[in-house]
């Protein structure tokens, strides 16, 4: 399914352009700022309706905090989010509640996400209420579809959730996110907390709805293998920029930022007689606080030139016929 | 659409299970020393209520009734009923917990005092954690909002350091000295006095709260600021509260005896432990059991509050629960 991916539809659902968040750094006397966490400096990228936009990066790298700061839930630095043609961060908090309806999030840990006093019935049913969407009866039957709809049974709507396990939790988290409708869900981590099994029906179940509802997601994963399997384009983002966006196909079959291309060997591949070179990195990520002048991965490429340690790159179309949507950030292909 | 039925069966059943609160009773109940302490202030609930009852609406035991030929008898003695006038002998026709130095039935003065020592606990204690989550929700939730130079959270929180370098005991004499001996007074100002601990422990849960994906999940939902506070905060954040609370009810009707005793707290006729006992304070040799009687029963108060505080404390203690 993802080689037609670039077609799914051309208009952009969410487009982010020049995204800041950085971070305070307080100390000494009077708890004055003395420097700034560049968490995520400077992104841009389009999400189009109903694909998934995979975004992948070691831990650390500012995923969660790009998806956490594109739905507000964190206040940006700087930059813009548009979503179907509004400026969230310039929206008011009214327009803003009501805006919250079309975009939800699905979290990483299914144990810390439910609210562990609510009622499960309570938990799903709770947005469509405060929104006004539905009540009494109807709200109690919109509940049981949702439930069973993510592969809950109904009747455990009265139920708390730590009596779950942690795949049902997912599944309540997704019905949660579901209940308002949404256009654009972000899923941060939504599946690196499973077991593998567990995995694959959460995955499977984030397919189908994505079909029904015509969703979009941003998937963010640290798991190639499930990106890979989920995704229509991917970005790969590295302390804080992003590196490389392409289709998956394209990502996966021709890496061009020397990033990318050490992190793809560094993934496993179920099959033993294929050999492949390995690209080890050397050295530790460089803290955010001070990140390296240029481009920000020169400390550790293994094709490093002059130019890389002064310049930051720009943006290049490397894409060959058929592929223009491969972008790079990286000197060797100027 | 192709996975529907594999998702389908996952579904499988669950044992029953209980509410977070069911869970918390589970725990208590086996804590035998906060089982008896809870028991105990059954007991004195029941004890204070039908003390007021039967010694200000419907007259059995009246503490005010002076019969100085019966003055200090020792419990359980009987009437003299030659000398005292029949309407003034006790409705029981004995003295359960004998007389003080005037004839008044201790009994009688000992129901009228457990209401007022409870109420005073316990309405000192609601103004106190009232204050407390409301000071320290709004240090926790809104800390980050200025307010010219300082944040909401350095004001309130500076202010609550201020509240606790004061030495409480003296600054409630001076004020019930300077605006009167009221009962009401009293509970006010000792509210007023003991809300900080309350603010900390409010503000620490919310500040942890705020960070949880629960909560951002809340504001995805766009739910309005005031239901993620009481639906989703308050609710996670009570537990330490409740446990404060318990413990600060004992405090409080330490405070009111011991402001009683000194002579600051709620004033003759009407009377509560801390003045029974400091009355009988200067007839510890001729009739003890004035002031071992008040003091035992301030003794078991306090420590059954304790022990049922400490048995909250442990009951919503997350590490010691079963997953």
């Amino acid at each position: 399914m993802t080689g037609d991916a670039i077609t799914v539809n051309g208009n952009p659902i969410l487009e982010v352009r020049g995204l800041k968040k950085h971070f305070p750094v307080r100390g000494g006397v009077f708890s004055r700022v003395s420097a700034w966490v560049k968490a995520v400096d400077d992104v841009s990228f389009d999400i189009r309706e109903g694909e998934t936009f995979g975004l992948v990066g070691e831990s650390g790298c500012g995923k969660t905090t790009l998806g956490r700061t594109i739905l507000r839930l964190m206040e940006p630095t700087g930059g813009q989010a548009i979503f179907e043609g509004q400026n969230l961060f310039t929206m008011d908090s009214k327009r803003l509640r009501a805006t919250r309806r079309r975009m939800q999030i699905i979290f990483q840990d299914p144990y810390s996400s439910l609210n562990p006093r609510m009622t499960v019935g309570a938990i799903v049913g709770e947005p469509l209420l405060v929104h006004r969407l539905a009540k009494g009866a109807e709200l109690q039957e919109r509940v049981h579809q949702l439930l069973s709809r993510v592969g809950l049974r109904p009747e455990h709507h009265s139920r708390y959730p730590h009596e779950f396990s942690g795949g049902q939790r997912q599944r309540i988290g997704i019905a949660r996110a579901l209940a308002l409708n949404p256009r654009f869900v972000v899923c941060d981590e939504a599946v690196s907390a499973l077991d593998v099994s567990i995995q694959a029906q959460i995955l499977n179940l984030l397919k189908d709805l994505q079909e029904e509802y015509h969703l979009a997601y941003l998937f963010i994963s640290h798991d190639l293998n499930v990106v890979e399997y989920l995704a229509d384009r991917i970005a790969v983002m590295y302390l804080g920029k992003l590196v490389e966006t392409a289709s998956a196909q394209s990502l996966f079959q021709n890496p061009r930022h020397p990033y990318t291309q050490a992190l793809l060997s560094a993934n496993p591949v179920p099959d033993p007689t294929i050999q492949r070179e390995r690209i080890l990195l050397h050295g530790d990520v460089p803290s955010p606080l001070n990140p390296p002048p240029g481009c920000r991965f020169h400390t550790r490429c293994p094709q490093v030139m002059e130019k890389c340690k002064t310049e930051d790159p720009h943006l290049i179309q490397v894409g060959r016929p058929g592929e223009e949507e491969h972008k790079v950030w990286c000197h060797l292909y100027t | 659409m192709t996975h529907s039925n594999e998702v389908n069966q996952v579904a499988e059943e669950l044992p029953l299970g209980e509410t977070p609160w069911q869970e918390t009773l589970r725990i208590f109940k086996k804590d035998r020393l906060a089982v008896v302490g809870s028991i105990v202030l059954v007991f004195l609930v029941l004890t204070a209520v039908f003390g007021k009852a039967l010694t200000e609406w419907v007259v059995v035991f009246d503490p005010e009734v002076i019969r100085l030929p019966d003055k200090f008898k020792p419990p359980l003695s009987f009437p003299s009923e030659d000398i005292v006038p029949p309407e003034d002998l006790p409705s029981v026709g004995i003295y359960l917990l004998g007389t003080d130095e005037l004839g008044r039935d201790v009994f009688a003065r000992m129901l009228q005092g457990s209401f007022v020592s409870l109420a005073v606990g316990f309405i000192a204690v609601g103004i106190s954690v009232f204050i407390g989550i409301l000071l320290g929700g709004l240090s926790g939730f809104y800390g980050n909002v200025k307010l010219g130079i300082i944040t909401v959270d350095t004001l309130i929180m500076r202010f609550t350091d201020v509240m606790l370098c004061f030495p409480t005991f003296f600054l409630i004499l001076t004020v019930v000295a300077l605006l009167g001996q009221s009962i009401l007074n009293i509970m006010v100002v000792i509210g007023l006095t003991s809300w900080m601990g309350t603010a900390r422990f409010v503000r620490a849960e919310f500040l942890a709260l705020r960070k949880q994906d629960f909560v951002v999940a809340a504001t995805s939902l766009g739910l309005p600021e005031r239901r993620i506070i009481f639906r989703h905060m308050v609710p996670n954040a009570i537990a330490p509260v409740l446990v404060s609370a318990t413990i600060g009810v004992a405090t409080a009707i330490l405070t009111e005896s011991a402001l009683s005793f000194l002579g600051f707290g709620v004033q003759p006729p009407d009377a509560t432990w801390g003045n029974i006992l400091a009355d009988g304070k200067g007839f510890i040799f001729d009739a003890p059991w004035l002031f071992f009687i008040p003091g035992i029963a301030i003794l078991v108060v306090v420590l059954a509050f304790n022990l049922v505080g400490e048995g909250l404390r442990e009951a919503m203690n997350p590490k010691l629960r079963r997953r």
